[in-house]
This record gives C-alpha cells, sequence and structure tokens, in this order.
C-alpha cells in the first residue's frame, strides 16, 4: 500500500521535473515529495495564478502575479519592457506580471467597447516608479491575445532627444526625420505583426523617389520591406502605415478570421513627449518644435481620435521626459495646456502605489524567488521597516530588494 | 588710604620673612581690589592650583582683613548707588560697578570687579609650621604631606579591617560574603578632584597609587566597616537621560494624542508634529516623504527612531524643515522625531534612546575655509618658486 503510495508521489515529482534518486530513504523522499506539494499549492494560492489569458483576469485575481507565456514575450515585446524588469527577468528566468486594479480597468472597458465609435483614449498616470508601463504592458498583452494589431511605441522621450541622424525630410522640406529611430521601430512593428501584414492591401500609391514606389494594392509587408531596405524613407513609411492602417481599422479582414473586424491598438507610453520639448536642434541652432519632427507628427494624428475601430492606451511619464518639474505627475501638468486640449476626451485611470495586499504578494513573491537573502527580511519587523523605506512604491521597494 | 594699607601688608610681609619679596606688588594690587580692577592678580590666579605651587602666599589673617574690607567696601558702594547697604546682593555690585566703571575691554576677565576674597583667592592650606619656624605636620618634609597622610589614614583602615577579621576568625564567625560597598552607580574621584581636595599637586603615579589602595581595601571582605570613608572619595554619577527634557503630551478639538518638537543639524531646523494612533503617514514640509528625501539613506535616518523603539507604522508624522542640505535635513527631522517620540515612551526607554545616540544633537558643522589655504585643510598646491 505504502507503495503504491510512493510510486504515485514519485510520479508526480518528475512532472514537476525534479531529480530524486530512487536509491534514497524512501521515507525522506515521500517526505520532501509532500512537503513539494503543499508548498507549491499553497503558494500558489497566494500570490501567483495559472490564469495566463488577460481576458480572463477579474477581480479575484488582484495582487496575484501571472506569467507571461515565453512565446508571446518575444513576439508582442521584443523592446516594450522596462529595463529593470528585463533584468528581473532574467535573474528569475520566468515573466511574472501582476494583475492590478488599472489594467483590468482599460481591460474591462476595452471588452464592452462599441467600435464603430471613434477610438477612445485612455491615459494612466501616476506618481514615479507606481507601475504605469507595466499596467500598460498588461493591457497591451490583452489586445494581442485578443488578436489585435498592436502599434505600441514602447517610449515616445526617445524620439524627441538624442537624435544622432536628423536629415531634412524630402517630401516635406520643413520636417525632420529620424531614419534610424524610425527603422528600428519598423522592425520591432513587422516582428509583433507578422500575420496581419501580408493580409493588409495599401489603399494608395506611394512614391518614395523619383525611381522607387509602392503602388496602390501592394500589401503592408512590402512597404515595411521598403522602409528596411531604404533606411532614408523610413519616416515617411512610419506615416504611410499609420495612415493605412487608420484608413483600414475597423473594416473586414481578408478571409479567414471569425471576427472579422481588423482591431488596433495603439499604445504610447509617455505621450507626455508629443507636446513637450526637444533637446535636438536645426541646422541654425535653434531648437526643433516636436511637430516638425515627422514621426512625432504622424504619431499625433495616430492618437486623434477621428478613427474607428480600436483604441488609444497612452500613459503619461516623467522619467525621461525633458524640462518638466521632478514631482510632476498629473496630466495637466505634464501634458501641457495643448497637449491636454488635444487629448481631450480621455479615461483617466490613476495608477497608485502598492495596497497592502499587493505589497504582500510582492514580498512573497520575492521570497519565493530567494530574492530577499537577508535572514531579518523574513521577519515582521523586517517587513515593516521595508515598507517604510519604500512606502509601497513599487520600483523603490525593487530597488530596495534587488542586489547593489 | 592704598599706602596705608600697602604698610599693614609690609608689616605682614615682614613678619614671613623675605620669600614674599617677590609678590610684594601682587599684595598691593590686590588691597586695592575690592573698588578698583586687578592688575596683577589675573596671572597669579591664572597659575595652576597656587597654594600647591610652593608655601602658601596669603595668610589667613590677611584674608580675613580682605572679607572685613570687602564687606565695608560694599556698603559704601551700596550708599553710593543709594540703595539698602543690608539687601545689597552680588547682582547689585556687578550692576554699579558697570555703571560707576564702564569698560570697553572686550576681554571679560579684563573688566573691573568687584567679589568676595572666596570667589578671588584660590582655597589653600592653612600655614604648616609654627612661630619657631618648626612644621607642624611630621610628613611635611616629603612636600606632599597630606597626600602622604591620605594614603596613611587609609592603610590604617585596611588594617584595622584585618583585624577585625582575624578577630571574627579566632571567633569562628568569619564568612566570606560579607555585606559588600555598592559601587555602582559612583565613580572614584579624578585626579583634578582629590588635587582640589588635598589641596596639593600629585602626578599620575600618585593617583594610580592611590586608587589602587583603594581597591585593595575594597577586596577585603568586610570592607564595609569603612563604607564612609570609602564613599568621601566616591562621587555619584547621575543618570544623564534624566536632565532630558519631554515635550508634554498635547490634544487636539478632536481629543487625539500629539507631541510637537523641535531639532535641528548644522544649518537645518526641523519641526514635527508626531500623532498617535495614526497610520504610519509620514508627510514633509506638505510632501510625502517618499518624494522628499529620494535618497534611501535618508530615508533610513528618518526610521532609525521609530524602528528602535519598534513603532513602525503606528504614528502619523507631519513635519516642516528648512535650510541646510538633504542629509542635514533628516538629521534635524531625526532628532526632532526622537524628542517627540519621548512623549509616548515609558521613561525607562529615554535612556536607551539616549545611548543609542538618538537625542544627542550633532555637534558636527562645516569648518571655515582658511585664507591662503584651498579649502579649510587642502593647500594650495607647493612650488618652488
Amino acid at each position: 500500500m505504502s507503495l503504491h503510495r510512493l510510486s504515485s508521489r514519485l510520479r508526480q515529482v518528475a512532472t514537476q521535473a525534479r531529480q530524486l534518486h530512487i536509491s534514497g530513504n524512501g521515507q525522506q523522499m515521500e517526505a520532501l515529495a509532500v512537503e513539494a506539494d503543499a508548498g507549491v499549492a499553497r503558494e500558489l494560492c497566494f500570490f501567483r495564478t495559472r490564469e495566463t489569458d488577460p481576458a480572463c483576469h477579474a477581480e479575484v485575481h488582484l495582487g496575484q502575479y501571472y506569467t507571461l507565456p515565453s512565446s508571446h514575450l518575444r513576439t508582442l515585446f521584443p523592446h516594450g519592457l522596462p529595463y529593470r524588469f528585463q533584468l528581473q527577468m532574467k535573474t528569475f528566468n520566468e515573466s511574472c506580471v501582476m494583475v492590478r486594479q488599472p489594467a483590468l480597468e482599460i481591460i474591462s472597458h476595452l471588452k464592452k467597447t462599441d467600435f464603430s465609435k471613434p477610438a477612445i483614449r485612455y491615459l494612466l498616470y501616476g506618481v514615479n516608479g507606481s507601475g504605469k508601463t507595466m499596467s500598460l504592458c498588461h493591457a497591451v498583452h490583452y489586445c494581442y491575445t485578443q488578436g489585435w494589431l498592436v502599434l505600441h511605441i514602447p517610449d515616445a522621450h526617445l524620439w524627441v532627444k538624442n537624435c544622432k541622424e536628423l536629415l531634412p525630410s524630402s517630401s516635406r522640406p520643413s520636417r525632420f526625420d529620424q531614419p534610424v529611430e524610425a527603422s528600428h521601430w519598423l522592425k520591432n512593428f513587422k516582428t509583433t505583426n507578422e500575420p496581419f501584414l501580408s493580409k493588409l492591401k495599401t489603399t494608395q500609391r506611394y512614391v518614395w523617389t523619383k525611381r522607387e514606389s509602392t503602388e496602390e494594392g501592394s500589401t503592408l509587408a512590402e512597404l515595411v520591406e521598403q522602409g528596411l531596405t531604404r533606411v532614408r524613407s523610413s519616416s515617411d513609411v512610419v506615416g504611410a502605415l499609420l495612415r493605412e492602417l487608420r484608413v483600414q481599422a475597423g473594416g473586414s479582414l481578408e478571409g479567414q478570421r471569425e471576427h472579422g473586424a481588423l482591431r488596433v491598438a495603439v499604445v504610447v507610453d509617455g505621450v507626455n513627449a508629443l507636446w513637450g520639448q526637444t533637446t535636438l536642434k536645426k541646422e541654425d541652432r535653434t531648437a526643433l518644435v516636436p511637430e516638425e519632427l515627422t514621426l512625432i507628427h504622424n504619431l499625433r494624428k495616430m492618437v486623434k481620435n477621428d478613427w474607428c475601430g480600436g483604441a488609444i492606451i497612452s500613459s503619461l511619464s516623467q522619467t525621461g521626459s525633458l524640462f518638466t518639474p521632478k514631482h510632476a505627475f498629473l496630466p495637466q501638468e505634464l501634458l501641457g495646456e495643448d497637449g491636454f486640449d488635444s487629448m481631450d476626451p480621455f479615461v483617466p485611470v490613476p495608477v497608485s502605489n502598492y495596497s497592502e495586499k499587493e505589497f504582500e504578494s510582492c514580498y512573497l513573491y520575492y521570497l519565493d524567488r530567494n530574492w530577499l537573502q537577508h535572514s531579518h527580511s523574513r521577519t515582521e519587523e523586517g517587513k515593516k521597516e521595508m515598507i517604510f523605506l519604500s512606502n509601497r512604491n513599487p520600483t523603490v521597494f525593487e530597488r530596495l530588494c534587488a542586489s547593489l | 588710604m592704598a599706602a596705608s594699607r600697602g604698610t599693614v601688608v609690609g608689616s605682614i610681609l615682614l613678619r614671613y620673612g623675605n620669600k614674599y619679596a617677590s609678590s610684594h606688588t601682587v599684595a598691593t594690587t590686590i588691597c586695592r581690589q575690592t573698588l578698583s580692577r586687578q592688575i596683577g592678580t589675573s596671572c597669579c590666579l591664572l597659575r595652576k592650583n597656587l597654594a600647591a605651587a610652593g608655601p602658601e602666599k596669603f595668610s589667613e589673617e590677611f584674608i580675613k582683613k580682605q572679607v572685613e574690607e570687602f564687606n565695608i567696601g560694599k556698603r559704601h558702594l551700596a550708599n553710593m548707588m543709594g540703595e539698602d547697604p543690608e539687601t545689597f546682593t552680588q547682582e547689585d555690585i556687578d550692576r554699579s560697578i558697570k555703571y560707576l566703571f564702564p569698560s570697553g575691554l572686550f576681554e571679560k576677565k579684563a573688566r573691573p570687579i568687584m567679589k568676595h576674597p572666596d570667589e578671588v583667592f584660590p582655597k589653600q592650606a592653612a600655614i604648616q609650621w609654627g612661630k619657631d619656624g618648626r612644621p607642624f605636620h611630621f610628613l611635611f618634609y616629603t612636600g606632599k604631606q597630606s597626600y602622604y597622610s591620605l594614603m596613611h589614614d587609609i592603610y590604617e583602615k585596611m588594617l584595622a579591617v584585618e583585624r577585625h577579621q582575624d578577630k571574627l576568625r579566632s571567633k569562628g564567625l568569619f564568612s566570606q560574603d560579607a555585606k559588600q560597598i555598592s559601587l555602582v552607580g559612583s565613580r572614584w574621584l579624578w585626579k583634578e578632584e582629590l588635587e582640589e581636595l588635598l589641596v596639593e599637586n600629585i602626578s599620575d603615579h600618585d593617583y594610580t597609587r592611590f586608587i589602587q589602595l583603594m581597591e585593595r581595601l575594597l577586596s577585603l571582605p568586610y570592607s564595609a566597616r569603612e563604607e564612609e570613608s570609602v564613599q568621601r572619595y566616591r562621587r555619584q554619577l547621575e543618570v544623564q537621560s534624566s536632565k532630558q527634557e519631554v515635550p508634554p503630551l498635547q490634544h487636539d478639538e478632536q481629543g487625539a494624542a500629539y507631541s510637537t518638537a523641535v531639532g535641528r543639524r548644522k544649518t537645518a531646523e526641523a519641526s514635527l508634529v508626531l500623532r498617535d494612533a495614526g497610520s504610519g503617514k509620514v508627510t514633509i514640509n506638505g510632501k510625502d516623504y517618499l518624494q522628499y528625501f529620494p535618497v534611501l539613506q535618508d530615508r533610513e535616518q528618518l526610521m532609525f527612531p521609530l524602528h528602535f523603539l519598534e513603532t513602525l507604522g503606528r504614528f502619523d508624522v507631519e513635519g516642516t524643515v528648512s535650510g541646510g542640505g538633504h542629509s542635514s535635513q533628516a538629521g534635524a527631522l531625526r532628532l526632532a522625531l526622537s524628542r517627540a517620540l519621548l512623549t509616548f515612551l515609558p521613561p525607562a526607554k529615554v535612556e536607551d534612546m539616549r545611548q543609542a545616540g538618538l537625542l544627542t544633537s550633532d555637534p558636527r558643522v562645516k569648518e571655515r575655509k582658511k585664507p591662503g589655504q584651498a579649502k579649510a585643510r587642502k593647500k594650495f598646491t607647493w612650488k618652488k618658486r
């Protein structure tokens, strides 16, 4: 009887990919297996959820970690995740994201949206390090699993500063192209939306130079390829691509899909860069304004809600922004008057620091990953200390726990 | 009048022989000290422990005379100022002297004074020889008679204790665990204090010998018999934190308890309101502390008092701070927080806090830059030419 039980235990253990030597003491092994089982079950119900589909996330999953499938990770976030999170992923050898209220709010809104109406704009805002970008990524993951076309700009601030190559536009002399940024973004866009590109056709003929042009009716894949091979025209290609998506969003996708309509998710992190200042200079050393950049100009058109069949999810970010006060985080402070007027109306989604439950979950997660090594960190007193020092701010807490 | 006094002093001097000839000018000026500034005495007084330097300079009679003159001078002064001589205090004297002899001298010690001779003349040993010139004390020629007589006394007491022990032993009543003198909370006299007591200069070596002898006395089982004489050479240590001022507990309109305190470090000044039964919310200058102190170390400073008392998450803190840099602001807030916390503590904890250094204000400040140097200590690069 006991032998039977032992073998069943061992099978379970084997499925968990644990290497155990059969020659060891049977009693001990059984104890170990029971312990492992109980441990996994207990911890799972505390801070982990097995639900990997963001569409199924609900209030019950609040504060729990779900695992981003690694296949999605490669295609969806070739460049979209924050640096510290990438480091953490590498350390823990898994990518877990906490289900939090702002992301759930956006997802529930998206589920109920009527897509025949103009696109709704969502704006995530909150204090520094409160997890705006991660909530954004969670929402993006939802869109991706729903089969949307994801147009993800991971950080708009990067387009208005530190530009190595700034060329006058060939089509519009008053504008400036950023070929490096544009081709880089196009490459990532291609990775994310590979299946859509071959199904969508251009609605217009685009002429790049005297000899090169893209005919009407060619696929978007060709358009993107044009941008990647001819780097000079990549900024204009981005413009053309965005225009095509605006026109075709909400329209029916060719053939296969049962939902039929094409849904476009425009995701912009650091949307305040679109109306802020730049550090770039023209030839005559006067400062550029953002709308003189082709990329920003086109992106502004994209966040205007004059198109249907999608959603615009954006987040504010003080980190990386230029010439803004350090502790500003409210939309009117960061967007400025112009930006606020052009973003209006939007759905504001506040992101706050961890609640008590979320903090507990995060703390347990770090403990589980053996990330908190100090013996004192397991005590109640040590936890209080961490709460005080981080004030439950996710980023500060992460840095507090991280190695030096 | 001064001349007549001079003759009086002269007669005293004559009586004690010509060894005082060198101090003649000193003595004459001192005669005038009751109403005028002292010129020659200051150098004389500054010499450490004047009495121990050699045979005494001022006889008892002389001091008595000085006291008399002081009292008369005081009455004169009171009359001059039109006040009651009976209730004329030292404060009144100081005020009158300041009025009558206004002085712009920077050095306070150089300004005219009038004080009781006890304060002006150092305490000194009595005359140690008789009219025939023979010393009273048999240890006079050791040069440190009171020190050696003290040592003799202590040894005498030791012998007495040993005799007592022997007596008990012979009766069979001796026990090793007799009552001991409690030495907790007190210390031996320091060398300087002992010197003052003996009115003699002693060397470090002498002092160690004294302590050794005392310890030897204490090591005897029945040393408690001599407790009184031992305690004469010990001083009580007072609990430092008993001097600490505890801010009173206050109540606002809703009846919630709170306390306020201030603290400073370098040029930063902080004041703080501490509320009990809170949620652990901390605001500084109206901002969240995480925003106000982005540097971890500053937040650690702020946490230390709360962490030390294990009251993290109990108190609401509302602080205002100005001046200084971020670390001095954090230090000032830490001090203010520790002081405010005292209100909510049992008194026994106060000493713990003091020993942890939480109630001590940090005296370090920026050192001034010196001319001819690059910074406070750094020198310019030295070049030969």
